[in-house]
């Protein structure tokens, strides 16, 4: 498994279309899952001339998601300028996206997908299985970022046909199939081209133009394969100051605030004229204690800090009381999540015996937040809530994100810390790596993680909810709360997800009643 | 006088020079690779190091210094590290949002301070320069992103008159771009002229306290006829000196309007640099601005001789 970086607060948001799926855990056979092609888009009132200008709060650093990690990329162009052959709906569940369908042999080392005949790209050239062969082999031998070891499960890339593409493993995965979903799978043509200027894919929009500091445009590709989308222009508007993005909402420059970074906020938008979207997203809050360090080495100091944080106090206080207790490292679109609160409810008593324990009352922490709003938010909170319990706590503020980056992620110079992980299914990046920041290792974790990726679908839930149990019981890290997907949008605006949970923005799927 | 001028000229260039050493020292200092936030924390060392090598990183510190100063004198900026496109047509766009908004609310703080200044001078012991010159004390107080939170809010937020924020070219849209501008310059503007306003007040009062305007009076002049005659000229040197210093501060400090207004200008583009440790473009922002800084310090010394004769042969 490789590593990823966690990804934060405003890099969230990602969308996928509300389409009435069935909910909840993934019941697909394992040999083959195949479903009625996609639309890709659920514009329901068909194509129009009308614009929508959507606020956001991250501009991407470059176009070029293959030599820039940053989430943004992903953000503005999966789904939109460039599709996967695989996508994940509202519940988290692999639907078919390019490909129209896809099996999987008994062996669970070879996926065979089929691809529409009539898809293109932009520029009109055709959709092949050279195309899918060729963008694969791209990730394994053009891609710089960190992410592109998500496809070295992959030993050979065959297209069987115009229409048919073979991929072989070297293992089974689950997750690399997952991973497909994400910016890794994106399809490109073969024919190259300038992806840091003029990005070109087959999705249901094309890349217009990008006012650097400003804003990006994406106009309808009207010779979109699928379901042409509602909106004619997409304006992608960033904006680095959570009031000036409010204000551009409440005075009419754009239709949506995709992330609304302050949730104290939501009472200025007058519900007769604006509509608020609450749901989930991956973002897991994590307050991470660095397990190789004295007195975080000590189970039981661990589990003090568990039981010492009021979970429900917490997120009243440092986030307007939006945002779900987890309880581990899963939310709760993940097919194998459940309620895992319990196993350390809030108790002083209990936290205050265990800290007397292991002998580290009075110890004395440090608490490295990145200066981003939740953890500074919700920083003096937790060091209010561990020193009733009899710990020091000292908190130091870092720049976000290199300082932190260097400091607390790549050196874990640090005791405890707080960082969302935004990461789709990222238990096993976060814990099933003792090199990783958290510095995590328990010989138990691996064997689950490893039958869980390469069993079957049912093996994968059972195993991966053996694995966040584990990491409940034994305290690897506390989990705050799941960072809420807030939007704030005109009354009229339809397609908007209740879940944010994908890399991509779906533009595609936007309607206005 | 031509000594004199070579000699300023002498001072701004090795100001330059010194410059260039001390912003590219303080990238060395800085924390955090670019390599490595471009890559994400989780690349490997290896493909760190590549990237490294191919931003040309890896060279020793005195090459990539001579390097990038031999680039400016060709004016050549160099490639950002982060989205690899040309340097030089980046900071010409911000440039120019920067330069539309320093000056014309230079322009405006002008307008509004000069006759406010004369008028709060020449009333001060009346109750209507008492007055404005309370207005413009609180005017000084507010910082100019209070105004700006504050006019969005009663003209764009309560009643709808002008865009919140945003930024449009004039030449693809003149009537948005003038819609747009009018809040932030307004901020910038106001708040600008109330303090050069208290400036021109008090060289004002102390010119009309000097004898030629005393002699001026005993010609026969009027009060104000004697001030724009002869003593504008001499009020106007520590007023040019604080408008200097206004502009200055001004090109560096407008990104904070910037941020509010969301302003693709200098400023903001400079904020994004750092976050993403875009070095070059750090040095490149970093030495424009100082050049500005510096060359308008120049001309603010060129102005005093133009208005003070008597400055031209002392050396």
């Amino acid at each position: 498994m490789s590593l990823r970086r966690p990804r934060v607060l405003v890099s969230v948001v990602g969308f996928s279309l509300l389409a009435g799926c069935s909910a909840g855990s993934s019941s697909e056979e394992s040999s083959s899952a195949t479903a009625a092609p996609s639309s890709g888009g659920g514009g329901a009132q068909g194509p129009s001339n009308d614009p929508i200008s959507i606020g956001l709060v991250a501009e991407p650093a470059s176009l070029d998601f293959t030599k820039n990690d940053g989430a943004a990329i992903p953000q503005a162009e999966l789904g939109n300028i460039y599709e996967t052959l695989v996508k994940q709906d509202q519940d988290g569940k692999i639907v078919p996206g390019l490909a129209t369908r896809w099996t999987v042999s008994p062996d669970r080392k070879t996926y065979t997908f089929d691809l529409p005949a009539n898809a293109t790209f932009s520029t009109g050239a055709k959709v092949t299985g050279a195309d899918v062969a060729y963008s694969i082999d791209q990730v394994k031998t053009k891609w710089t970022i960190g992410l592109k070891a998500k496809m070295d499960p992959v030993s050979a890339v065959d297209a069987t046909s115009p229409t048919q593409v073979k991929v072989t493993l070297s293992k089974p995965s689950n997750s690399w199939l997952f991973d497909m979903t994400t910016r890794v799978g994106a399809i490109f043509p073969k024919s190259g081209g300038d992806l840091a200027n003029k990005p070109v894919g087959s999705g249901p929009y094309t890349f217009t133009r990008w006012n650097r500091g400003d804003s990006i445009v994406l106009t309808r590709n009207d010779k979109y394969w699928g379901q042409k989308p509602h909106f004619k222009t997409v304006t992608l508007k960033y904006f680095k100051d959570p009031t000036a993005l409010n204000n551009a909402l409440l005075s009419g420059t754009i239709d949506v605030v995709s992330t609304l970074q302050a949730p104290e906020a939501l009472s200025q938008f007058p519900t007769s004229k604006y509509q608020v979207i609450e749901g989930t997203t991956n973002g897991e809050v994590v307050l991470s204690m660095n397990n190789s360090r004295a007195p975080f080495t000590d189970k039981r100091v661990r589990q003090a800090v568990r039981y010492a944080i009021d979970h429900k106090g917490l997120i009243d206080t440092c986030w307007a009381g939006k945002g779900q207790q987890i309880g581990s490292m899963v939310p709760p679109t993940d097919p194998w999540y459940e309620d895992l609160t319990k196993v350390t409810p809030y108790d002083q008593a209990k936290a205050k015996s265990l800290l007397q324990q292991a002998g580290k009352v009075g110890a004395t922490v440090r608490l490295r937040l990145p200066n981003l709003p939740y953890a500074t938010a919700c920083g003096p909170v937790v060091k209010s809530m561990l020193e009733q319990v009899g710990l020091k706590v000292k908190i130091d503020t870092l720049e976000f994100p290199a300082a932190w980056l260097t400091t607390v992620f790549k050196n874990a110079d640090y005791d405890m810390s707080i960082i969302a992980h935004v990461e789709p299914r990222d238990l096993p990046t976060v814990f099933g790596d003792p090199t990783y920041y958290t510095r995590y290792n328990n010989p138990q974790l691996e064997p689950l993680l490893a039958a869980a990726d390469q069993g079957s679908e049912t093996d994968q839930v059972t195993n991966m909810k053996k694995a966040a149990r584990l990491l409940a019981d034994d305290a690897a890290a506390d989990f705050l709360f799941l960072l809420p997907n807030l939007m704030v949008a005109d009354k009229g605006i339809t397609g908007l997800p209740k879940n944010a949970i994908t890399e991509g923005f779906d533009l595609a799927a936007l309607g206005r009643s | 006088m031509i000594l004199r001028l070579l000699s300023r000229l002498a001072v701004l260039v090795a100001s330059l020079a010194v410059s260039t050493m001390v912003v590219f020292g303080f990238m060395v200092v800085l924390p955090g690779s670019p390599a490595r936030v471009a890559l994400g924390v989780n690349a490997s060392d290896a493909s760190v190091a590549q990237l490294e090598q191919e931003f040309g990183l890896d060279r020793p510190k005195g090459v990539q210094y001579l390097d990038w100063v031999g680039g400016l004198l060709r004016f050549d900026l160099g490639r950002s590290y982060v989205s690899r496109a040309e340097i030089a047509p980046q900071i010409a766009d911000r440039l120019q949002v920067t330069l539309w908004l320093v000056v014309t609310s230079t322009v405006l703080a002008l307008v509004i301070a000069v006759p406010l200044g004369v008028l709060m001078a020449v009333r001060h012991r009346r109750a209507s320069g008492v007055l404005l010159s309370a207005l413009s004390q609180v005017g000084v107080a507010v910082p100019a992103f209070l105004a700006g939170v504050l006019l969005v809010a009663l003209f764009s937020v309560r009643l709808g008159w002008l865009p919140a924020n945003g930024w449009t070219p004039p030449v693809e849209d003149p009537a948005m771009f003038l819609e747009q501008l009018v809040l932030p310059v307004l901020s910038l503007g106001l708040v600008q002229g109330a303090v050069l306003a208290r400036y021109v007040r008090s060289a004002v009062l102390d010119v009309m306290r000097e004898d030629y305007i005393r002699t001026a009076r005993a010609k026969g002049l009027r009060p104000m006829r004697a001030l724009v005659r002869h003593g504008l000229r001499n009020a106007a040197i520590p007023v040019v000196t604080v408008l200097g210093l206004q502009l200055a501060t001004l090109l560096v400090g407008a990104v904070v309007i910037e941020r509010v207004f969301v302003i693709p200008g200098l400023g903001s583009g400079l904020l994004d640099a750092v976050a993403n440790r875009d070095l070059i473009l750090v040095q490149d922002i970093v030495m424009l601005l100082v050049t500005a800084v510096l060359i308008v310090n120049f001309v603010v010394d060129l102005l005093y001789l133009v208005i003070d004769p008597r400055l031209r042969s002392v050396r």
